[in-house]
C-alpha cells in the first residue's frame, strides 16, 4: 500500500473486469468537453455546469451525444459537490453504505481531473507513507535520500500534476494518519523535511474523501481536519419502491452468483425494507405514528444482506420460498446492536407497530420467537 | 402616460418593496390606492404612529355586538397581514409620510366576508375545477424554464438592483406584459377575481376623477395589473358588483408574527421565509455575506459548534460557486442554504433545521398602538362576562363554582381558555369544601395589562373559544416536554375545546413515541389517566386521548424492564415512585368503571383517521394482564435492585396475583442469605412499604422476615437499620403494636391459641399430627445416635 502505481488502462490490450470512469465514459466526457464553452477553473477539464451535466445526464450542448446520468438522487447534492471543488476546498461525502458515495467521488473525479485511480484506501492499518510519501530503501541506501529515492503517494502526486486525488473511507484510518491532511489542505504543501524540500500543488490539484460516519469502529474526524472540508450527506433512496427495487435487484446477482434460487416471496423483501425504512426515519410509512429509531445504520446494503441471508436459509433448509421466520432473526441482528437500547426500540416497534398491523402476523410471530 | 401608475408586485417580495419605493419617487402620485378592504381606510393613518410595528395585520370581521345567535361558533374574519418588507406596508408609510392619501380599492371586507361565508355554508361546492387558481408566478417560471416559482422571482425581480432601480417602471411594465400573456392563457378568470377587479376598476376610477387622473398610484398583487388595465364601463362593472351579499363588517389592526406569515392568508399563498425577506429589506448591501455572518452568530451563540470566521469565508464563497453554477445573478436563499449545510453544519440537517427557525423564519412580534380599534375578541370577551355576570374588577375575588350547573360550567371554561391564551383573568386554587371533581374554585382580579394581552391574543381568533382553540393548537405544536404537553390536553379537556384536542393527542403521541427516558413517561402517565378520567366525568369524549394513554402505558410496559437494570439506590428509589404512580395509573385506565365506556369510545377512537388507532382496539383488562406478566418477571430477575424486585412482589400480592405462598417464596428468595444484607433489606422495603398489616395476618411472612433479621451479622444490622426503619415507620401505630406483640411472643413458636385465628394459618393443621411426627422419631434417633425421651425433654 505503500505505492499503486498507476495502471495505464488505457494502453492495455487484454480486457479488465470493470474499468475506470474515465475510460468507460469516454465519448460522452469528450462530447462534453467540445462542447464546452463555460469557463473552467485551472486544471479542470470540463466546466463546473459540464460537470454537473456529466453527473446528472442530459445532452452536451451542440453534440449529438447522449450523457447518461451517473448519480440518481437530489440535484443539489452534485451541485454543492461541484461548487465545492471549484473553490478549492475539499469535499467530504458522507453516507451510510449503499449510497453511492464512492461511485460518485469517481465519477467527479474522472471529470474534474480526467484520472479517478489516485486513489488511497482507508483501512484501520493504512500507514503515514500512504498519504504522504514512502522511501525505496535499496536506492536509499545505495544513493542516499533525494527525489529519486522518494516513492510518491497518490496524493502527492496529484498535488504536484494538478489532479484529483480521492481518499476512501477516511474515517477508517488512525486519526495520526487522518490528520497528515491538515497542512495539505490547509497550506496546499506537503513538506519532505528530509531533504527540506516541499511539494506545492499545481492548480487544479483537489481531494474527495469519502466516509462513513455512523458505522462502529471508526476513527471520528478531528475537528480541525472536519474545518477543512465541505460537507454533503448522501441520502438514502427516497421512496420504499426505489429502495425495493435496488434491494431486489441487488440480491438477485447476488444469490445467482452464490448458487441461489431466484427468490421467492417478493412480499417479505418489502417487508424488510418498510422495516428498515421505517425505524431509519422514525415514523411509520403512513406516517401516523413516531416511533424510536436504534443506534444502528439500517443501510440498504444491510436489508440486502438480510433477505439474502433470509434466502439461504429457506434455500437449504426449505421449500425456498422467502418466509417471515427466514428474516426475521437478521433483521432482529441487523437492528439490534446495543443490546440494551436498541433491544427497546424493537420491542416496542414490535409491540406497537407489527402486532396492530394487518397481515404481519407470521412476522410478529416469528419475531417474537427469536427474542 | 394614458392611465393610472399601476404597480404590480408580489406580497411580501423585498424586491418589489424596493422597486415600488422607487417608482413612486420617481412618479411623486397624487393619491396612492392599495389592495385591501376600503373598510381599512379608516384605520390606515396609524400606520404612521410611531408604536406602530410590522409585522401588523388587518382583521376584518363581521363584528356586531351580539348580532349573531350563540349557535354559529364560527366566526368570519380574515386578515391581511403586513410585514416591514410587504411592498404595500412601504408604499403605504411613504405616502403617509408625505400627506398622500391612502385607500383600499378591493371588495369591501363586508361582501368578501359574506361570500367566504356563503361559500362555507352552501353546500361547499368545494372550488370549481376550472379555475385558474394555481400560482400564475410558477406558470411564468414554468414559461421561462425554472421549476421553482420563488426562486426564478427572486432572480427575475427581488434580487435586482443597481442598473434597474435607475428604471423603475420599467420592471412594471415589462411584468405587466408577462401577467397579460398569462392570463390570456388561462382563459376565464376565477369569478371571485372578476368580482375584485371590478371592485378596483370603480374605485380607481373614482380617485382618478377626485385627484389628479395621471398621479393615481396603484399598488396590487402583479395578477391583477391586466385587468384593470382593461376598458371595462362603469355600468358593466357596477351591473357585476349588484346584488352581492353583505355583512357588517369592522376593520381594526392586529399585531402578527414572522411565524404567522408563513401561513396562508389574506394576501395569497403564505411566503417560507419572512426572515430572510426581512434582513434582504433592512441590510444596505452584501446580503449573503451578512446573513451567513448572522448564523455563524447564531450558531456559535447555541454552541452548535466552533464557527470560526475562516468557515463564513468559505461559506460565501460556495454560495457564490453554486449560484453561479446554477445561471443564477446572485445566491438566494437556496445557495446560503446549501452552504450552511455543507460548511457551517457539517452536512447535518440538525442545527439547519435551528437556522430555519431562528433566522430564515425568525421570531418577530409586531405591535399595534393603543389607539386601534377593539379587536372582536376583546368584544366577545365583553360579551362573555355580561352574560356570565363575571365583572372584571380589580380586587381579588374568591368564587365558588359547581361545575353540574351550567352558568358555572360555562365560567369555569371561560377561565381555562383565557388561561390558554395567556389572559390569567382567574387563578385556580384548592376548594376549600368539598372534595368532588365537580367542584372549582377561583380567584379573578383583572388587571390592565390583561387589556393588551387580549389585543395581542387578537391574532389567534375573533372568539374567545377559536383564538384559544387556535392557541392551544400552536403550542402543541411548539411544546418540547411530554409533562407540557400532558399538562396542554389536561387544560383544552377542561377548557372544553374539541377542535384543539387532536392536534394535541397527536402531538403527545408523537413525543411519547421519541421519548427514551421510561421515568419521565411513567410520571406522564397519571396526569394523562387522570386527563382521560376527567373526561369522561364530563362527558367530552377523550376516546382518541384515552388511546394515547393506552400507548404511553405500552411504552412504559415495554421499557421498564431495561431501565431497570444497573441502577444504583437512589435511581432505583426514584424509579419505585414511578412504578407506583404508573401501576395506579394503569389500575384506573384499565379498571371496569372506564372498561364501561372504552368499548364504545375507543371503538369510536378507532375510526377517528387521526387517532393512533393501533393501540387503542386492545381490550380493556388486557393491558392490566401485560402490565401484571410484567412485574412478575421484574419480581423474579436477579438484575433488577432488591427495591423494585420487593415492590413488584408487593404490588402483585396487593391485586391477588401472587398466592400468599407465592409470597413466602418470594420473600425467601428476596432475603436469602447469599442476598447482599443492604439488598435484602432493600427488597424488605419495597415488600413492606404501603401497610404492615400483611405481616401481622400472615405469620409465616412474619417469621420468615424475623429469621433472616436475627440472623444477620451486627455490622449487617447496623447497615440495614436505617433502610428497616423507615419501612416500619411508614406503618399504621396500631400495626406496629400488633407486629411488636407478635415479635414478643417469640419468633417461630407455636401460635397460642388467643392471636391465632380459628382455623389457624393456612396448609397447617391446628396442632400437631403426632401419629405422623412419632414414625419419624426412629430414624432421627438412628441419625443422631441419641436417647429418643432427651430429645423430646430438648423440645
Amino acid at each position: 500500500m505503500i505505492d499503486t502505481q498507476r495502471p495505464d488502462a488505457t494502453a492495455s490490450a487484454h480486457p479488465v473486469l470493470r474499468s475506470h470512469a474515465e475510460d468507460a465514459f469516454a465519448e460522452e466526457l469528450e462530447a462534453l468537453a467540445a462542447a464546452d464553452d463555460h469557463p473552467r477553473p485551472a486544471g479542470w477539464r470540463l466546466s463546473p455546469r459540464a460537470v454537473s451535466t456529466y453527473l446528472l445526464g442530459g445532452e452536451a450542448p451542440g453534440a449529438q451525444q447522449v450523457i447518461t446520468p451517473k448519480y440518481v438522487g437530489p440535484r443539489r447534492v452534485v451541485e454543492v459537490a461541484i461548487a465545492t471543488l471549484a473553490t478549492d476546498r475539499a469535499l467530504l461525502l458522507l453516507g451510510v453504505p449503499g449510497t453511492a458515495k464512492t461511485w460518485l467521488s469517481e465519477h467527479l473525479a474522472a471529470a474534474v481531473s480526467g484520472d479517478s485511480t489516485l486513489l488511497v484506501q482507508g483501512t484501520a492499518g493504512t500507514a503515514e507513507e500512504a498519504m504522504r510519501y514512502g522511501w525505496n530503501y535499496a536506492r536509499l541506501l545505495s544513493e542516499g535520500p533525494g527525489r529519486a529515492a522518494l516513492v510518491p503517494s497518490p496524493v502527492m502526486r496529484a498535488m504536484g500534476e494538478g489532479m484529483t486525488a480521492r481518499v476512501e473511507e477516511l474515517t477508517r484510518m488512525p486519526a495520526d494518519v487522518q490528520d497528515t491532511l491538515i497542512t495539505v489542505l490547509s497550506e496546499k504543501t506537503l513538506p519532505i523535511p528530509e531533504l527540506g524540500e516541499e511539494v506545492q500543488a499545481s492548480p487544479g490539484f483537489n481531494l474527495i474523501a469519502t466516509a462513513n460516519d455512523r458505522d462502529r469502529g471508526v476513527n471520528e474526524l478531528s475537528s480541525a481536519l472536519r474545518r477543512r472540508f465541505n460537507t454533503v450527506v448522501l441520502p438514502l433512496p427516497e421512496t420504499e419502491e426505489a429502495e425495493v427495487e435496488i434491494v431486489s435487484r441487488r440480491v438477485e446477482q447476488l444469490g445467482s452468483s452464490l448458487g441461489l434460487p431466484a427468490p421467492k416471496g417478493a412480499e417479505e423483501i418489502h417487508r424488510v425494507v418498510r422495516v428498515f425504512r421505517e425505524l431509519r426515519q422514525g415514523v411509520t410509512a403512513d406516517g401516523s405514528t413516531k416511533l424510536k429509531s436504534p443506534s444502528a445504520t439500517l443501510s440498504t446494503a444491510e436489508a440486502i444482506s438480510v433477505v439474502t441471508g433470509g434466502l439461504a436459509l429457506c434455500a437449504h433448509f426449505s421449500d425456498g420460498v422467502l418466509r417471515a421466520g427466514d428474516v426475521a432473526a437478521g433483521i432482529r441482528g441487523a437492528v439490534v446492536k446495543d443490546p440494551s437500547a436498541d433491544a427497546q426500540v424493537w420491542r416496542e416497534y414490535l409491540e406497537s407497530v407489527v402486532r396492530e398491523r394487518d397481515g404481519w402476523k407470521d412476522f410478529y410471530r416469528a419475531c417474537r420467537e427469536t427474542e | 402616460m394614458t392611465g393610472p401608475l399601476l404597480l404590480g408586485v408580489r406580497h411580501h417580495g423585498p424586491g418589489s418593496a424596493r422597486a415600488v419605493r422607487c417608482a413612486l419617487e420617481a412618479a411623486e402620485p397624487r393619491v396612492l390606492l392599495v389592495e385591501g378592504p376600503p373598510e381599512a381606510d379608516a384605520v390606515v393613518g396609524l400606520a404612521a404612529h410611531e408604536e406602530m410595528r410590522p409585522p401588523v395585520a388587518l382583521l376584518a370581521h363581521a363584528g356586531g355586538s351580539g348580532s349573531r345567535g350563540n349557535g354559529r361558533e364560527r366566526s368570519l374574519a380574515a386578515f391581511w397581514p403586513l410585514a416591514g418588507f410587504s411592498p404595500e406596508w412601504v408604499a403605504i408609510r411613504w405616502a403617509l409620510a408625505r400627506g398622500v392619501p391612502v385607500r383600499f380599492i378591493d371588495l369591501p371586507a363586508a361582501n368578501s366576508l359574506a361570500l367566504a361565508a356563503e361559500q362555507a355554508s352552501g353546500a361547499s361546492a368545494a372550488a370549481d375545477p376550472e379555475e385558474f387558481t394555481s400560482d400564475p408566478l410558477a406558470a411564468l417560471a414554468e414559461a421561462a424554464g425554472h421549476e421553482d416559482a420563488e426562486r426564478w422571482w427572486e432572480d427575475a425581480v427581488e434580487h435586482l438592483d443597481g442598473p434597474e432601480t435607475d428604471q423603475p417602471l420599467r420592471l412594471f411594465a415589462e411584468l405587466e406584459e408577462a401577467m397579460a400573456a398569462l392570463r390570456a392563457d388561462a382563459g376565464r378568470v376565477a369569478q371571485r377575481d372578476a368580482l375584485r377587479e371590478a371592485h378596483m376598476r370603480l374605485r380607481i376610477r373614482e380617485a382618478r376623477r377626485e385627484f389628479a387622473p395621471e398621479r393615481t398610484a396603484v399598488v396590487c398583487g402583479a395578477w391583477h395589473v391586466p385587468a384593470l388595465r382593461e376598458r371595462a364601463t362603469a355600468t358593466a362593472d357596477r351591473s357585476l358588483l349588484k346584488g352581492l351579499p353583505k355583512v357588517k363588517a369592522e376593520v381594526t389592526w392586529v399585531p402578527w408574527t414572522h411565524r404567522r406569515l408563513t401561513r396562508r392568508s389574506g394576501y395569497g399563498a403564505g411566503i417560507s421565509s419572512p426572515g430572510w425577506y426581512a434582513h434582504l429589506h433592512a441590510v444596505p448591501d452584501r446580503p449573503v455575506e451578512r446573513w451567513l455572518t448572522r448564523v455563524a452568530a447564531l450558531l456559535r451563540e447555541e454552541d452548535v459548534g466552533a464557527v470560526s470566521p475562516a468557515h463564513v469565508i468559505e461559506a460565501v464563497r460556495l454560495a457564490q460557486a453554486l449560484a453561479a453554477l446554477r445561471g443564477r445573478p446572485l445566491a438566494g436563499l437556496d445557495e446560503t442554504t446549501e452552504a450552511v449545510r455543507s460548511v457551517l453544519c457539517g452536512g447535518s440537517d440538525v442545527p439547519l433545521a435551528l437556522v430555519h427557525d431562528r433566522l430564515t423564519v425568525g421570531d418577530v412580534l409586531g405591535e399595534v398602538p393603543q389607539g386601534a380599534p377593539a379587536v372582536p375578541l376583546q368584544r366577545d370577551l365583553e360579551r362573555s362576562q355580561r352574560t356570565l355576570r363575571l365583572k372584571p374588577s380589580p380586587e381579588s375575588r374568591e368564587h365558588e363554582f359547581d361545575l353540574r350547573r351550567e352558568t358555572d360550567a360555562e365560567r369555569s371554561r371561560l377561565l381555562h381558555r383565557l388561561g390558554l391564551l395567556g389572559i390569567e383573568w382567574g387563578r385556580p386554587r384548592t376548594p376549600r369544601a368539598g372534595t368532588g371533581t365537580f367542584r372549582e374554585s377561583w380567584v379573578l382580579r383583572w388587571e390592565p395589562e390583561l387589556s393588551v394581552r387580549t389585543a395581542e391574543a387578537g391574532m389567534w381568533g375573533t372568539t374567545v373559544r377559536e383564538a384559544a382553540e387556535a392557541r392551544a393548537s400552536a403550542r402543541a405544536a411548539e411544546a418540547d416536554g411530554l409533562a407540557e404537553l400532558t399538562e396542554l390536553a389536561e387544560r383544552v379537556l377542561r377548557a372544553a375545546l374539541p377542535g384543539a384536542l387532536p392536534r394535541v393527542t397527536r402531538a403527545l403521541a408523537d413525543r411519547a413515541a421519541l421519548e427514551s427516558e421510561v421515568g419521565r413517561l411513567a410520571s406522564a402517565l397519571p396526569a394523562l389517566v387522570r386527563t382521560v378520567r376527567y373526561g369522561d366525568v364530563r362527558g367530552s369524549d377523550p376516546a382518541s386521548l384515552a388511546a394515547v394513554a393506552y400507548a404511553v402505558a405500552d411504552r412504559v410496559r415495554t421499557g421498564l424492564p431495561s431501565a431497570c437494570s444497573g441502577l444504583d439506590a437512589e435511581g432505583a428509589a426514584q424509579l419505585r415512585t414511578h412504578l407506583d404512580a404508573a401501576h395506579r395509573a394503569v389500575h384506573l385506565l384499565d379498571q371496569p368503571s372506564v372498561e364501561a365506556a372504552p368499548p364504545t369510545a375507543l371503538r369510536h377512537g378507532a375510526e377517528q383517521p387521526q387517532a393512533p388507532a393501533a393501540e387503542s382496539q386492545a381490550p380493556a383488562g388486557e393491558l392490566l394482564a401485560r402490565w401484571r406478566s410484567m412485574l412478575r418477571l421484574l419480581g423474579e430477575r436477579p438484575s433488577v435492585p432488591g427495591l423494585l424486585r420487593g415492590r413488584c412482589s408487593r404490588l402483585l400480592l396487593d391485586d391477588g396475583e401472587l398466592s400468599a405462598a407465592g409470597a413466602a417464596r418470594h420473600l425467601g428468595l428476596g432475603l436469602s442469605p447469599t442476598e447482599e444484607p443492604t439488598e435484602a433489606a432493600a427488597w424488605a422495603e419495597g415488600f413492606l412499604s404501603g401497610g404492615g398489616l400483611l405481616l401481622a395476618h400472615d405469620e409465616r411472612l412474619l417469621a420468615l422476615f424475623d429469621d433472616w433479621l436475627t440472623a444477620l451479622g451486627p455490622d449487617a444490622f447496623t447497615a440495614v437499620l436505617p433502610v428497616l426503619r423507615r419501612a416500619f415507620a411508614e406503618f399504621e401505630p396500631g400495626v406496629r403494636r400488633t407486629l411488636g406483640e407478635l415479635v414478643r411472643r417469640g419468633p417461630g413458636g407455636t401460635p397460642s391459641p388467643e392471636t391465632t385465628t380459628a382455623d389457624g394459618l393456612p396448609g397447617f393443621a391446628d396442632t400437631l399430627d403426632t401419629t405422623r411426627a412419632d414414625a419419624a422419631l426412629e430414624t432421627l434417633r438412628l441419625l443422631l445416635a441419641a436417647p429418643v425421651p432427651s430429645e423430646e425433654a430438648n423440645r
